[in-house]
């Protein structure tokens, strides 16, 4: 054993460790393309269930699309909801199970395209669940078509020359519209390509949980997040890509932090 | 005997799913049948049983907050009209593949399109073929009185856990705004948690405890050998259903030259017809299927030996015809007779055609 | 003066050679190995395992969860 070798041993000894993977993350290798956000993202949550202590407490609701699958990462029971509708399937089990922690888990297709009005709803009804949005502008599972998000110019499988306005209309800013719904608690943007911006997203999915315990309304965290694949760069390029072109369109931080609004607010004269 | 009430269909369904412990109803409004939310709604039985009311943006978010609340163990329902079940037919699909237990309700009227308001059964194909894409089977109740639609919620729901899959009220708009007397079943509790840990509880998403494995909601298998098999567990359970499950009128039957077959209000009306044709001299019978799905075929098929005729009485342009003549195997003459556009056949009318279609 | 070090172990048959946790190691720790996986993906390994102090950076971008982090402080 050279010197080396076994100075690195001296160090890798359970009392000097500082991070592990969390126990509510199987060992199975994950589906997902090298470098894909939903990787992380799934990381985030099962820190924040394990860290609460809500393992036995939390329901997750998978989507359509590539976190489709996600169910057979995080060891909680789980719903796997048809395409866009995972926030009216979280809506049912948290409406008969008030006591447990409720989230749905979507994509920008899942959640912008297809599920847009099961998406509004559940918010504008302020369900008590929390709302994960992956948005990497595109469709990965089934092979780089246009998302609700893609950018104008944005070169997709059914874009193949950009995204044009006049042919495909705009990127819809959904995580905008949903801060003005009186519904929502919280709504975030977040991003997870530097470990600083990893930290903080965890820190507003943590939070998120613990609006739900509140009962004050929905809470929606939206990650900006790369498709390496989708996108046709390398995991490093993408997040250079995102960094570029999503962050002007999709500026990160907190669009609302303040519960559900008070309903005298919208109250009939008499 | 329970509390008597003179009630209208709809709203003797919103008042057996509150009596018989159901959890939850997510619905719509939809003509028809729009009283059922509207009597859950005024009766407030959050209140009291603790079951959720809650009226959804559609139908596709009515029947997926059933999918969710269903995978969680409880008890819970909706209901539509024809439509409207339409837009259903996804939620109902994945609902069969994920065999999870619901009541839904659909009161027909007429189609295609948005059709009429009028009442119709021309949804007995799409209730009893599936409705949405893959192969599935619902378990389907035609109630044909007020007091079917109250039994059928109670009965519907004992199905629903017994076979871990989606049952349909197949009713339509006569049987859903008649009023008649009805006999109520007394308050029952809703399912304690630990009831639902007894019942399904290797299933249900009720929060994964340390003792057992987690437990996943899906209808999704990418593995083509697993999911034939799914397929295979699924068709044994309705091959189940048809062995154990079917359920009939039979109505002067014994002596009868000639059988109409005919469920919902087409059979109140034919049951009429019986005695018209009767007082006539002709031997005419009934046989009422009360579930659609599995359907009465061995009954029918008893009979194909010993009748002249069989007449399919329907709502439609001849849907359940086909299922009598499968029944039938081309040892009987098998007709049909029906109205469409929400118009509601007289007896007499039925009788003029048992006439025209068997030459008396 | 104490110093801090640190080591990381990778699940290299996790491991799907995304290059994030080499561009996160402000320490120049973490290469691509020239040799592959099972599954042919380059793994993230120590290429100067002397420059690590522990900082979680790698594990924290990490997208499959394959790193383990170790931190000591040692003295000179």
């Amino acid at each position: 054993m050279s010197v080396l070798t076994e100075r690195i041993n001296e160090i890798i000894k359970p009392e000097n460790l500082v991070y592990a993977k969390s126990p509510l993350l199987n060992d199975d290798a994950m589906h997902y393309c090298p470098g894909c956000s939903h990787g992380v993202v799934h990381r985030l949550i099962a820190e924040v269930i394990e860290e609460m202590g809500i393992q036995e407490q939390t329901i997750g609701v998978s989507p359509v699309g590539c976190a489709v699958f996600a169910y057979n990462y995080i060891d909680i029971d789980w719903a796997e909801a048809a395409h866009g509708r995972a926030p009216a399937v979280a809506t049912g089990i948290k409406r008969v199970m008030p006591e447990k922690y409720v989230f749905s888990y979507q994509g920008d297709g899942d959640l912008a395209a297809i599920g847009t009005a099961e998406t509004l709803h559940a918010i504008n009804r302020g369900e008590n669940i929390v709302m994960i949005f992956i948005n990497n502008a595109i469709y990965g599972m089934t092979g780089g078509q246009m998302a609700p998000t893609t950018l104008i110019g944005q070169i997709t499988a059914t874009t193949p020359n950009g995204r044009n306005a006049d042919l495909n209309g705009y990127p819809l800013k959904i995580t905008e519209l949903i801060a003005q719904l009186p519904g929502a608690a919280y709504v975030t943007r977040q991003s997870v390509q530097t470990p600083a911006a990893v930290r903080k997203a965890k820190k507003a999915i943590r939070k998120a949980f613990e609006i739900q315990a509140k009962k004050i309304g929905t809470s929606f965290v939206e990650v900006v997040s790369t498709c390496s694949s989708g996108w046709k760069l390398t995991p490093v390029a993408s997040n250079k890509w995102m960094e570029e072109n999503m962050f002007p369109q999709y500026p990160l931080g907190d669009l609302k932090d303040s519960g559900r609004a008070d309903a005298d607010l919208y109250r009939i004269k008499g | 005997m329970g509390e008597l009430r003179l009630m209208k269909g709809n709203e003797v369904i919103a008042e057996a799913a509150i009596r018989c412990g159901c959890d939850g109803y997510f619905g719509y409004p939809i003509t028809p049948q729009s009283e059922v939310m509207e009597t859950l709604m005024t009766l407030r039985p959050w209140e009291d049983s603790g079951m959720v009311v809650l009226q959804a943006e559609s139908e596709i978010a009515s029947i997926h907050m059933v999918y969710g609340a269903a995978g969680a163990g409880k008890r819970v329902m909706t209901s539509s009209s024809s439509p409207g079940i339409s837009l259903m037919a996804e939620g109902i699909s994945y609902m069969a593949g994920a065999e999870l237990p619901c009541v839904i309700v659909n009161v027909q009227r007429g189609g295609p399109g948005l059709g009429t308001i009028q009442p119709s059964q021309a949804d007995y194909n799409q209730a009893t073929k599936g409705g949405g894409h893959g192969d599935y089977s619902l378990f389907v109740l035609a109630p044909a009185s007020v007091q079917e639609m109250h039994d059928f919620v109670v009965l519907g729901f004992e199905m629903a856990f017994k076979y871990r899959n989606p049952v349909m009220i197949l009713a339509d708009g006569v049987i859903g705004q008649l009023m008649e007397k009805v006999e109520l079943i007394d308050q029952r509790p809703r399912w304690t948690n630990e009831q639902i840990e007894e019942i399904s509880g290797d299933w249900a998403t009720t929060g994964k405890r340390s003792n057992r494995q987690k437990h996943v909601i899906t209808s999704l298998e990418m593995d083509s050998n697993t999911m034939e098999q799914n397929n295979l567990r699924l068709q044994a359970k309705y091959n189940r259903m048809k062995d154990e499950e079917v359920r009939y009128e039979s109505i002067e039957c014994e002596d009868a030259d000639y059988i109409m077959v005919a469920f919902g209000s087409a059979a109140r009306i034919c049951q009429k017809t019986v005695q018209i044709a009767r007082r006539k001299g002709v031997k005419v019978g009934l046989i009422r299927p009360i579930t659609l799905f599995p359907f009465p075929e061995k009954i029918i098929a008893e009979y194909a030996t010993k009748v002249k005729g069989f007449l399919s009485v329907e709502f439609n342009a001849g849907q359940m015809v086909n299922d009598i003549r499968l029944a039938v195997n081309g040892k009987t003459q098998v007709e049909y007779f029906g109205r469409m556009g929400g118009i509601v056949p007289t007896p007499d009318e039925v009788e003029l055609a048992l006439e025209q279609r068997f030459n008396n | 003066m104490a110093k801090v070090r640190g080591a990381v172990v990778v699940d290299t048959e996790v491991c799907k050679g995304c290059n994030l946790c080499v561009v996160a190691c402000p320490t120049l720790t973490l290469a691509l190995n020239r040799n592959v996986n099972n599954k042919g993906y380059h793994y993230s390994y120590m290429e100067n395992p002397e420059n690590c102090t522990g900082c979680t950076n790698c594990s924290t971008v990490c997208p499959d969860s394959c790193i383990t982090v170790y931190r000591t402080k040692t003295e000179h």
